[in-house]
């Protein structure tokens, strides 16, 4: 049975890439091109270590003499050459940009996750079970909304920073940035969930399943979760941008990423020191990375929202 | 003769108020909803038992009622004898849910959309722990449909073959009884056709008893033994079907058959009926119909009237006769 | 008479590119409708009835486009109209009202605003007279009390009353042509009975022209003068409404009647028509319906597939039931 079923369906590979989805994909030549800078700017931080020419945090490697040499040009004193130059203490912008992208990607992807979990979580509750949970659940979040998402994350960074051993602050740096990022995220994700199941569970296979006896927990999980989770990528995706510019902010402000382990907005940080004296590269590279990664990451979600809109088939 | 479901003195009522603050701040009262107000009746096995009703005749909260989705205010739904609201034997209660099912008007909503049909079909029995092996190829061979179909999602079929796959879900934990809430209103003529006669044939084959819950009087009388007409959430009238159709006792059941516009009526003018149907949070006085009653009298507005037996038919008018 | 069809539609032809090809919605169809008739035009979901409504009033959706034919209002072209000529045309010589009255209803501006402003832009008349005549609009439609609720808004209103309202809107221009897609859908039985009621008093006082789309056969029984049956997006049959509902010549038309459960008949099973009407993007060869029909032959299943003028003219079928297969219906 199982060998004539696979002879008549086509391939998993061949229904994903003739799905409505992939083929709204291949005629918009913005997304194409927005998910092609995204993977190449992944890619790019995931194998830092192999396509790096210098390890910029290995202090041994780094030559003092080789500080403030332009893009492209040889180093006055040294002859050694940098792509897109380096900065005061002779560290090659191009590998700083490789490695703080993995920071930035981690924190945004890993502050994407918790938001969602969360959100989808109190979402449905909020959504399914009604009453006190969601006045609860909801006003909190109206409470969270009144603030700047900014102001919240840095609220929590705050605190963490008061609560954790001074010689921990370091290393925990990163986690609490996830931890802020995240809690200060998680609103929209509810607020769209909940609307999402409000609908759903009014609809009549909600009805049958509850009529079966199921629990309101298999309903919620196996029935409504499914049905919820379109616009859930959506906001995933347009989140991640919003968060690794949030990352980006919070360490411009100095309250994020150390820098001893610099991610793109503590490179701007460090830059725009120098944008005045001249040395124009050292905040110019990390800040188009940054803006090339935010906007393939919005316009990629922009395009997820309409290729999702359901519409007449 | 025996009652299969004993309704008894139904009523239900919805609160449909503004939020708290809201009603604070604007000074409103609390809306109360009256869905379904005393009804009483009941279904004697293997026989198709229809509501009839516009809408807000709450015709289809009776059904939610009965399935137990919706719990009911006043009154009792015995099934079986069980009383789902207030049985507390859980394994009683389990028999019961076990045999009565639910078919919905809406084929495009009632099918969860990401679910492969074996999966939809055989959820009854899966989720109380049942065997499935083969049951929902066998249960899509009986209404019609192919043993190969149980591999496909709902969006490879047409409204009348969903309709099917609900049906086949409702069989699939063997049930007695189908609560059918107008099962083919979203249907095109051809297409109700063919459900109409799956359920017949169903109802033939297996022994059902159906609650059929319709507006569409000429569907209606294609299917019922008995047919109870609502109005306001209110029962104005019971009879066999053929006695209702030939002798409709309530003014609001003539009113009805008159406006149902008819396939042989060509050029048909008649006086259409007066009025729309009331608001049911502020429902008028004594008698729901009396405001449109071309018969009604003073009494009518005051008090409102009982079910009377006459004859084979049950009617809540003062002046039936 | 020498009077022309205030509506003639022309071998009109409407067609949606897709991804996967190109779609026909409507296929084909011609019709005339004259002053004081009205006709019906009824089928399945996804038969076109709708579309072609849509097309005549020039508000197709696009992709949606006509591809051929001519639509003729009173004898002059319309569907090459574009922008502010079809615009003002729509308001003025064609009504239009929908299954769901409060989309066509302005919800912010009151039921007396939104009449005045038709009437004022398309009639030429004074602030005052366009007020009078958006009262009198209200009386003739039936709403009760028309001067006091004239400043009510459409959410005041109930449902029957607001359909009332957009037949109001569609009349006040005094417009020749009224197409009304699905007008009593939404509606409980008895104000259903009212609103084809008041349709068919105002098609004969006013001699407008009434293209009544439903798929409602009993509708269409009590109010139409002729009808068009639509199949796939072609004209199955056309011709007047006793003719075609008692002695269908058409199989589809046949089997449509017969399997409507009708009140004098039993529990007998009811005469079914097999499977579903096909998907526009997958359409057989040869006429459309059939797959589904009982006397299909050779013929049925070449191409190119009957139409009414390589037929009969009343019926788009090579074997058409005749006197020996006459259908008992209503009988």
């Amino acid at each position: 049975m199982a060998d004539i079923q696979s002879e008549i369906r086509p391939s998993r590979l061949r229904r994903a890439w003739d799905s409505d989805l992939a083929w709204s994909f291949r005629h918009a030549p913005v997304a194409v091109v927005s998910a092609v800078v995204v993977l190449i700017l992944i890619a790019g931080a995931l194998l830092a270590p192999l396509i790096a020419p210098h390890d910029p945090f290995n202090p041994a490697t780094l030559n003092l003499m080789n500080g403030f040499t332009p893009p492209g040009q040889a180093n006055q004193f040294t002859g050694d050459l940098f792509l897109l130059g380096t900065d005061d203490q002779g560290r090659d912008v191009f590998s700083t940009i490789l490695y703080g992208m993995r920071i930035s990607l981690f924190v945004g992807f890993s502050a994407v996750l918790l938001a969602m979990v969360l959100g989808v979580i109190l979402g449905l509750l909020a959504g399914y079970v009604g009453g006190w949970t969601e006045t609860i659940i909801m006003r909190v979040a109206d409470v969270q909304l009144t603030f700047p998402a900014i102001l919240v994350a840095m609220l929590i960074f705050g605190i963490a920073k008061g609560i954790t051993p001074p010689e921990y602050r370091d290393q925990m740096a990163i986690w609490v940035l996830i931890l802020a990022i995240g809690l200060s995220d998680w609103v929209q994700f509810a607020r769209v969930v909940r609307g999402a199941t409000l609908v759903e569970k009014n609809k009549e296979y909600v009805q049958a399943a509850r009529l079966i006896g199921r629990s309101p927990f298999a309903i919620m999980l196996r029935h409504i979760l499914p049905n919820v989770l379109n616009p859930v990528l959506v906001i995933a995706t347009i989140s991640l941008a919003l968060a690794i510019i949030a990352e980006a902010t919070l360490s411009f402000l100095g309250v994020g990423a150390p820098p001893t382990k610099p991610s793109l907005g503590t490179l701007i940080r460090i830059g725009q020191e120098f944008m005045f004296s001249g040395e124009w590269w050292i905040l110019f590279f990390p800040a188009a990375t940054l803006l090339a990664l935010a906007l393939s990451i919005n316009l990629l979600g922009d395009w997820l929202r309409d290729a999702l809109n359901p519409r007449l088939r | 003769m025996s009652a299969l479901i004993k309704v008894d003195h139904l009523t239900r009522i919805f609160d449909v108020s503004k939020p708290w603050l809201n009603r604070v701040i604007e000074r409103l009262p609390k809306a109360l909803l009256t869905a379904v107000s005393d009804v009483s009746f009941e279904i004697e096995e293997n026989s198709v038992y229809a509501l009839v009703g516009e809408s807000g005749s709450g015709k289809s909260t009776i059904g939610k009622i009965v399935v137990g989705l919706v719990p009911p205010s006043k009154g009792a739904v015995e099934v079986e004898g069980v009383d789902l609201a207030t049985e507390t034997d859980a394994a009683k209660v389990e028999a019961v849910r076990a045999d009565i099912q639910m078919i919905f008007q809406d084929p495009y909503a009632s099918l969860n959309p990401r679910w492969r049909v074996r999966d939809i079909i055989a959820e009854p029995v899966a989720a109380k722990g049942g065997d499935t092996k083969g049951l929902a190829e066998r249960l899509l061979e009986q209404v019609g449909l192919s043993a190969k179909d149980a591999d496909k999602y709902p969006h490879e079929f047409s409204g009348g073959q969903r309709q099917r796959i609900c049906i086949a879900r409702a069989l699939a934990s063997g049930p007695k009884i189908i609560v059918c809430d107008e099962p083919t209103s979203a249907l095109d003529v051809s297409v109700q056709a063919q459900v109409l006669n799956l359920m017949s044939d169903l109802r033939e084959e297996l022994g059902l008893t159906y609650l059929f819950i319709s507006h569409d009087l000429t569907v209606v009388h294609h299917m019922a033994d008995k047919i109870g007409v609502l109005y306001l959430g209110r029962l104005v009238e019971e009879a066999p079907r053929d006695t209702l159709f030939d002798d409709p006792k309530h003014p609001y059941t003539r009113m009805l058959f008159d406006a149902a516009p008819r396939m042989d009526a060509f050029g048909r003018e008649v006086e259409p009926p007066k009025g729309e149907i009331p608001d049911a949070i502020n429902p008028p006085t004594g008698c729901a119909f009396h405001p449109r009653c071309p018969l009604a009298v003073e009494r009518c507005s005051r008090e409102r009237p009982e079910m009377r037996q006459i004859g084979q038919t049950r009617v809540a008018c003062h002046l039936a006769e | 008479m020498t009077d022309t069809p205030v509506l003639s539609v022309r071998n009109l032809v409407v067609e949606i590119p897709t991804r996967h090809g190109v779609l026909r919605p409507v296929d084909n169809v011609s019709y005339d409708i004259r002053a004081g008739e009205i006709l019906g035009v009824v089928g399945e979901s996804g038969a076109g009835k709708s579309m072609t409504g849509n097309a005549v009033v020039g508000l197709l959706d696009r992709p949606a486009r006509i591809t051929s034919g001519e639509i003729l209002l009173s004898g002059q072209p319309i569907h090459t109209l574009k922008g502010e000529a079809l615009r003002r045309l729509r308001g003025k010589k064609m009504g239009m009202i929908f299954q769901d009255p409060l989309t066509s209803l302005n919800p912010l501006l009151t039921v007396g605003d939104q009449l005045t402003e038709t009437i004022l832009e398309h009639l030429g008349v004074s602030q005052q007279q366009a007020r009078e005549r958006a009262v009198a609009a209200l009386e003739e439609v039936g709403i009760p009390a028309a001067r006091s609720r004239i400043d009510s808004y459409p959410h005041e209103f109930s449902g029957g009353m607001r359909q009332r309202v957009v037949i109001a809107l569609a009349l006040c221009a005094e417009p020749d042509l009224i197409i009304a897609d699905e007008p009593t859908t939404a509606l409980d039985v008895s104000v259903q009975a009212q609103i084809v009621a008041l349709l068919k008093r105002l098609c004969r006082e006013r001699g407008v022209a009434v293209m009544l789309v439903t798929h409602d056969m009993g509708v269409i029984a009590e109010a139409a003068d002729r009808v068009a049956v639509m199949y796939a997006g072609r004209l199955a049959e056309l011709g007047p409404v006793r003719e075609v509902l008692t002695e269908a010549r058409h199989p589809y038309t046949s089997g449509l009647m017969a399997s409507t459960p009708l009140a004098s008949q039993g529990h007998e099973r009811l005469r079914q028509i097999p499977g579903a009407m096909p998907r526009l993007g997958n359409l057989p060869d040869g006429c459309a319906f059939h797959p589904r029909c009982e006397f299909a032959q050779d013929r049925c299943r070449q191409n190119p597939g009957p139409t009414l003028d390589t037929c009969d003219g009343r019926a788009a079928c090579w074997f058409p039931l005749g006197a020996d297969r006459k259908q008992e219906v209503g009988a």
